[in-house]
């Protein structure tokens, strides 16, 4: 079925009858080519790119529950491509340019809306690090503007201007980058791949390898075993719980990252701002919602929430920042379980372990990529060669030392 | 008006307020709602998606429909649920979501085209063409959706943050809250008792239960005297617990001065974080409705909310005292509501109950075996159809109360993930097993609603919380009371083919649960995001279970089958200026002031934020017209007379034990142990994983005590990383450590005058360069007998020192500094001037040193030693490490007037320029006075083999390019020659 | 979080600063043979166990003291806290 406004009309005025399952529910075969564990939108992406770009037939997607349960449900949908580093800027302008055709794509309304980031600048140091960026940003064909303490003002007068402990003194800003429905996307790319053939199984949890002469077999799930030749993890914040069943550790550690929303308003903020000297960053939802965050909680952590202080810090900052939010309530809070990495830089890559692929270490970062992750990681698996974006996601960086250290802060993941 | 007799309102303080511009009466102890009630409000708002009328429909702080924006100008505040508003006088409050009046929305077009509306819609089209979306579609959307405005203006209002600490916490005043409040106060512990309404009581306020044979206002006032009496216990009205957090840590919000008109002295709302041994749930239950046909109107409310109106409020449903008022029920509760009505003297229609073997327990009509089928009235409830064995009927009422049995209030018991297991005899949520260590579920919220058993239960919780943290707890005598009847059958909705509404704010029908369901989005989750139920502001507190009830009926599965739903913090709406507390604006973060800040600030010094620190960014003159003027006068002093800075703010650390060499030798890339007692040597630090982290100087002050500094910027994060290093990886070592950059104020003296100046100050001390060499250290004497230290380093490529005093005396140093040198032109510098010198030199700073650059890459790769280990040394050997061959260098412009800002991007002259021909990027670029031209520091792809290359800059981001030679780092002074004069 | 500091009795935790895994207490030999790759599995590879975890706490803003907390990942139970200094000391 292909979805469009003229379909909507139709069955508006035929009482909705000739509406049909978005994906099916299938039953586990005994054995797929590629099997994904992990049913987010990096997992789902990477079914859905397998089969439509290199014409995979025979791919199942395992989810433990429903999906995009896990981080692709937990965020803050912010879509943007305004990193410095060769390493990533390449990759992330690639799943920027995914994003930009994403629905078209998909036929099914993501909701990517291109209302720009600003990074606002409050030292003289913070806008020569993000003239930096802005540059590598031009240079890789992703685009910036350097924004002067006027500019900002025009565009968002409701800063605090005037009584700011760090003055805003400028902004860098991409115009392409925006937010998308988080949901949206994990359900686009579900449909996607199930009408090419993707069986994505929810309720299955992977309870480990089967691992032979160093070759995947298959995993074991609480719905048995299913047979595969070449088995992709993409599952975040559960890393290291899963291939650890494969022996490996990583350069990751779990941490909690936690996400607020307010109550409806009416439109309020017209793109997403983040504060350069505290920790908070905000955009406002198609229904209304403020959405925004700050850092994690900065402890090892699989609980899915975090702590008051970190609440408190956030609006301190989202306060100090936007004094004009006082008066608006927080409705929701949610702590996403995230694979914070040893440089903040994520891993697409092989194991050690023939047929044994990885997707991870997204740090907070995963849902922008969700596209190009995808892509690139279906390209891994279907080719055994790293996509050309994707070069630099390696395991082995770290102890070649190639790290890609976009905040220079070294292997201490909780300050990534 | 339709006001009953009775309630607890204090008819001798009348209030008066608006609503939507329109004057209304009052009175002190009606919240906006019921007062509205009273004057014969039922529309008060709109719904979220159809624009469809909307009235009360409960009344406390699950409410879903009543919100409105209250206050004007700057304390506007949307989205604030009317039931739990406190009237004051002069309240002005609008409802909102609607163009045009509130009686004839302009956007209620919507509800004709619900049809193209339902669950999902948005994800199957706006598609095309694909500009439209930013351009058209989604602004559209954007302005539809939301509910309530911000004004855009700064919150005028103080907020502030508190700590408690308590034995016990009980949250919920009602019967089981009051109870366990009592037992526990009387028993001597620390008690804190919250409650999110003005008034204790609870739900006890709100029912006509006797309790001791009287009303239960008076076991209420006497309980709340005695616990007031207690020094033990502190009572909390206005205040929510709204989350629990780790280890026995509750957030609550107090809601000061909400109130009020305006807060005064006071602060509008305070943050508590609460931290309790052991806590009572004991936040009572909400009541849920039966989805039917047209069941939005206003006038359709929950029945327990009607009965709380007429108890509490003495505010009746309807519109005119001769509407009758209907209750649709499927167990005993909705009878008791119809009881409380006729006692108030309401018309009561009659009890259409959906069981056959409906009971009666007064004098009412009773539709046994009977649904409520159909609704009518556009802005108000006009009339009902009652269908029994398919015979329908149309009643004409002016209000219908519908009770489809109470949910325990588990909200916060599975804050922390722990899930609500079903009680089939309650047909309810009950809190589960896993929920917060140290929280106990009491009375309805733990499914024991009936007020004698409330009031036991809440006894008994804190008796056993108390008894886990050693402390005993007697029984209490409790007041005599009964349990009403609540029977009740497992009834959810009534089938049929007309729209009938789940969730009322975000108007999600049994129709979209349906379609869900019928497109696969079966788990609750995805029903959830899917057709936006329970998302509303009230969270899905009136229609979670509902709709799990319906989507049971679907999959033809059980209820805890289909599924559970888990809260999250917070319980209700909490502000976002209560959040961030008062550190806002200045306060938002310390500032920390460096010991001549005063001093500075008489000089008319302007200044800059220096992470925590405010420093002196230059001193303007008179005459002076632009910033460059002032700091090239204060770069060439330095370079030709003496100039004077305060580097207090750099970080110190005093090392000290007989060990303290071979731990800096290990602290830092370069040998520290061999150094000379009386020597200083400049030093880098690494990070463990090989990139250079930090540099400073290490003074050896004596065999046995160092004195190193460190960046402003890492003063702390160095001093914790020595001080892992002593304790976690070689504890062994005899070494003491302490920052002392507090301490200590430091003034740079810096130019070829600097030791003439010093000569001024010093008692009796050599300062002559065979005495005093660069890098020279010493402990003296200065002013007559002042202690202090000095330095024969530079960071400006001059003759230099920094001199150190105790912090108190910095400011009078560097007035005596400034009167001794007045001859000599002694002339203050701040950080501007500081850093064209240290660009000058070539000395690294922040901008090199930002963490990813390497030893090697800032040429200082000879520094690590391998003669032995230190932080980092191994990691920086390895390959990728090796194989960076960017370094740095010293860029100059060809036309000497042309900048060349920092962040460009350098690029091999005539190349391409993209990221794939990038040769790497300027750091720091400044306006040299000494050399009449734009310099600059950067990065180079095997820089130190390109002097004299003509490279080019690009600065695509502002159109820029510029041409630069390569040169050494060090603009000036090369050889060094002045450094030692 | 609440943090049982051994000489402090319950500090708050936002008294302290988190560093990670305690296992950045065993720092290798520099002088071995494979002193890089053992590096590089101390500086980067953590075990990330969902369960207990011994983990490292600055107490920054109190005594100074590094601590070893012992903490469920899962449930942020704390189940014990000693005084690093004790830990490497009995270690030796």
């Amino acid at each position: 079925m292909k979805f469009s406004g003229f379909k909507v009309v139709k069955e508006a005025l035929t009482g909705h009858k000739g509406w049909t399952q978005l994906w099916r529910n299938p039953e586990p075969k005994s054995a797929y080519d590629i099997v994904i564990v992990g049913g987010g939108g990096h997992g789902l992406a990477t079914a859905y790119y397998l089969a439509k770009v290199y014409g995979e037939l025979s791919i199942a997607v395992l989810e433990k529950g429903w999906i995009g349960s896990g981080n692709a449900g937990r965020n803050t949908t912010i879509i943007r491509s305004n990193y410095l580093l060769p390493g990533n800027q390449p990759f992330y302008e690639f799943s920027m340019k995914l994003w930009e055709n994403l629905e078209q794509d998909t036929n099914f309304n993501s909701m990517v809306s291109q209302r720009s980031i600003i990074n606002l600048i409050h030292s003289d140091g913070q806008r020569d690090a993000y003239r930096r960026r802005g540059n590598a940003m031009m240079l890789s064909d992703a685009g910036a503007r350097l924004l002067s303490r006027d500019d900002i003002k025009r565009m968002v007068p409701f800063l605090n201007f005037d009584n700011a402990r760090f003055p805003i003194k400028g902004g860098l800003m991409q115009t392409r980058a925006g937010t998308a429905r988080h949901d949206g996307v994990v359900w686009g790319y579900a449909r996607g791949a199930d009408q090419r053939g993707v069986d994505i199984i929810q309720n299955c949890e992977v309870t480990g390898f089967k691992i032979e002469n160093g070759k995947v077999l298959g995993v074991e799930t609480s719905r048995g075993f299913i047979g595969a030749k070449k088995v992709g993890v993409s599952v975040a914040g559960s890393s290291g719980r899963v291939m650890e069943q494969a022996g490996m550790r990583l350069p990751i550690e779990s941490h909690v990252l936690q996400a607020f929303v307010s109550e409806g308003l009416k439109p309020t903020i017209p793109g997403v701002i983040t504060f350069g000297a505290g920790h908070f960053y905000v955009s406002q939802s198609d229904k209304g919602g403020l959405v925004f965050g700050g850092d994690i909680d900065g402890y090892n952590s699989y609980a899915q929430r975090g702590n008051l202080p970190v609440v408190e810090d956030v609006l301190e900052g989202g306060m100090a920042l936007m004094p004009m939010i006082g008066r608006a309530r927080l409705l929701r809070a949610w702590g996403g379980l995230v694979d914070m990495s040893m440089d903040g830089s994520p891993i697409i890559d092989k194991t050690g372990i023939e047929g044994l692929y990885f997707n991870g270490a997204w740090n907070y970062g995963g849902f922008k990529a969700t596209p190009a992750a995808g892509y690139t990681f279906a390209h891994l698996l279907a080719t055994d060669t790293p996509h050309e974006t994707a070069t630099a996601f390696r395991f082995d960086r770290f102890s070649r030392g190639y790290v890609i250290d976009e905040k220079g802060v070294g292997a201490q993941p909780n300050l990534h | 008006m339709t006001r009953l007799t009775g309630g607890l309102i204090d008819r001798n303080a009348p209030l008066n307020f608006t609503f939507n511009g329109k004057a209304y009466k009052g009175f002190q102890g009606d919240t906006l709602a019921s007062a509205l009630l009273a004057n014969g409000v039922q529309l008060m708002g709109r719904s979220f998606k159809y624009h469809r009328p909307r009235g009360v429909f409960a009344a406390g702080s699950e409410e879903p429909n009543a919100m409105v924006e209250l206050r004007t100008g700057a304390r506007q505040e949307p989205n604030t649920r009317a039931t739990v508003t406190e009237l004051f006088d002069g309240l002005i409050a609008r409802s909102q979501n609607h163009v045009g009046p509130l009686e004839r929305d302009f956007m209620a077009v919507n509800d004709l085209l619900s049809p193209f509306f339902a669950a999902g819609f948005y994800y199957k089209t706006f598609m095309w063409p694909k500009v439209f979306w930013e351009k058209l579609y989604e602004p559209m959307i954007r302005k539809a959706a939301g509910l309530g405005s911000l004004s855009m203006l700064p919150d005028p209002d103080d907020y502030d943050k508190g700590f408690l600490h308590c034995d016990l916490l009980v949250v919920g005043g009602g019967a089981a809250g009051l109870a366990a409040a009592l037992t526990a106060g009387r028993a001597g512990a620390e008690v804190v008792l919250a409650d999110e309404d003005f008034a204790l009581g609870g739900r006890l306020t709100m029912e006509s239960d006797l309790l001791n044979e009287a009303a239960a206002t008076d076991w209420i006032a006497s309980v709340k005297a005695e616990l007031e009496s207690l020094p033990n216990v502190r009572i909390m009205t206005r205040t929510t617990v709204f989350g629990v957090y780790d280890h026995g840590i509750y957030g609550a919000v107090e809601r000061v001065s909400d109130h009020l008109a305006v807060p005064g002295d006071k602060v509008r709302q305070t943050l508590w974080r609460i931290t309790a041994k052991r806590a009572v749930l004991a936040a009572g239950a909400t009541e849920r409705h039966m989805p039917f046909a047209d069941n939005d109107r206003p006038g359709v409310m929950l029945a327990g909310a009607m009965r709380a109106y007429a108890n509490r409020w003495a505010a009746s449903p309807v519109k005119r005292d001769s509407d009758a008022i209907a209750i649709f029920t499927n167990g005993d509760d909705g009878h008791r509501t119809a009881m409380d009505l006729i006692a108030k003297g309401a018309k009561v229609m009659g009890v259409i109950d959906a069981r056959e073997a409906a009971p009666r327990f007064g004098d009412y009509d009773v539709y046994a075996g009977a649904t409520v089928t159909g609704t009518k009235g556009r802005l108000g409830l006009t009339s009902i159809e009652i269908t029994r064995n398919g015979r329908s009927q149309w009643h004409n009422v002016g209000a219908l109360g519908v009770a489809g049995g109470w949910n325990p209030n588990v909200h916060l018991a599975s804050h922390h993930r722990g899930r609500p297991v079903w009680d089939d005899n309650l047909l309810a949520f009950v809190p589960g097993p896993n929920g917060p260590q140290g929280l106990i579920p009491a009375g309805a919220a733990a499914g024991k609603g009936g007020t004698a058993e409330a009031l036991t239960d809440g006894m008994t919780a804190a008796i056993t919380a108390l008894s886990e943290i050693g402390v005993t707890a007697s029984e209490i005598a409790l007041p005599q009371a009964e349990n009403m009847p609540s029977e009740q059958v497992a009834f959810w909705h009534v089938p049929g083919k007309k729209r009938a509404w789940v969730d009322f704010q975000n108007d999600v029908t049994v129709k979209d649960i349906a379609l869900a369901h019928k497109e696969n989005m079966t788990p609750v989750e995805h029903l959830k995001r899917w057709t936006t139920l329970g998302m509303a502001t009230d969270q899905g507190k009136t229609s979670n279970i509902s709709a799990l009830a319906v989507m049971a009926e679907l999959t033809g599965k059980s209820i805890p089958e289909t599924g559970t739903t888990i809260f999250r913090p917070p319980y209700t709406g909490v502000s976002l200026g209560v959040l961030g507390g008062g550190d806002t604006g200045p306060l938002f973060r310390p500032r920390r002031l460096t010991p001549t800040h005063g001093w500075a600030e008489a000089q008319g010094a302007e200044f800059v934020e220096v992470g925590p620190w405010m420093r002196a960014q230059y001193f303007p003159r008179a005459g002076e017209t632009t910033w460059r003027e002032t700091v090239d006068r204060e770069v060439l002093a330095v370079r030709s007379g003496v100039g004077l800075c305060d580097v207090t703010t750099l970080g110190k650390v005093d090392v000290q034990g007989a060990d303290a060499g071979e731990f800096l030798n290990r602290m830092y890339s370069n040998m520290m142990g061999t150094l000379k007692v009386g020597m200083v040597r400049y030093g880098l630090m690494l990070r463990e994983d090989g990139h250079a982290y930090d540099d400073g100087t290490c003074a050896r002050m004596a065999e046995d005590h160092y004195v190193v500094t460190t960046t402003t910027a890492n003063a702390g994060l160095v001093y914790r990383q020595m001080e892992f290093a002593h304790q976690c990886l070689w504890p062994e070592l005899d070494v003491q450590l302490i920052s002392t950059t507090d301490a200590w104020a430091q003034i740079a003296v810096a130019g070829p005058k600097s030791r003439e100046l010093l000569s001024r100050i010093v008692d009796e001390f050599d300062l002559s360069n065979e005495a005093f060499p660069f890098m020279a250290c010493s402990e003296l004497t200065i002013c007559n007998g002042l202690r202090a230290r000095l330095f024969r380093i530079s960071f400006s490529g001059e003759l230099a020192y920094e001199i150190a005093v105790p912090a108190r005396y910095g400011h009078a140093l560097m007035q005596r500094l400034m009167e001794q040198g007045a001859d000599l032109g002694a002339t203050p510098y701040g950080t501007e001037a500081l850093a064209v010198l240290r660009i000058e030199k070539g000395h690294a700073a922040g901008a090199e040193l930002n963490g990813q650059t390497t030893a090697q890459m800032l040429g200082l790769g000879k520094m690590v030693s391998a003669k032995k280990d230190s932080i980092g040394a191994v990691m920086s050997r390895r390959e990728g490490m090796a194989a960076d061959k960017r370094r740095l260098v010293g860029l100059k412009s060809i036309e000497p007037q042309k900048q060349a800002m920092a962040g460009s991007h350098l690029f091999t002259e005539g190349a391409v320029q993209d990221m794939s021909t990038d040769q790497g990027w300027l750091t720091s670029s400044c306006y040299s006075p000494h050399l009449n031209g734009y310099i600059a520091l950067g990065f180079l792809e095997n820089g130190d083999t390109r002097m004299g290359e003509i490279i080019v800059a690009a600065n695509p981001v502002e159109g820029q390019t510029v041409k630069l030679e390569v040169v050494s780092a060090h603009f000036v002074d090369p050889e060094g020659g002045r450094l030692r004069a | 979080m609440l943090i049982p500091h051994p000489l402090l009795g319950l500090r708050d935790s936002q008294e302290f600063t988190y560093l990670g895994d305690a296992s950045l207490m065993q720092r290798p030999d520099a002088s071995a043979q494979n002193a890089e790759a053992e590096f590089c599995d101390y500086v980067f590879l953590r075990d990330n166990p969902a369960g207990e975890h011994r983990e490292l706490w600055f107490h920054e803003q109190g005594d100074r003291s590094w601590l070893v907390v012992t903490r469920d990942t899962t449930t942020h139970e704390i189940l014990g806290a000693e005084l690093a200094s004790d830990v490497k000391g009995a270690v030796k």
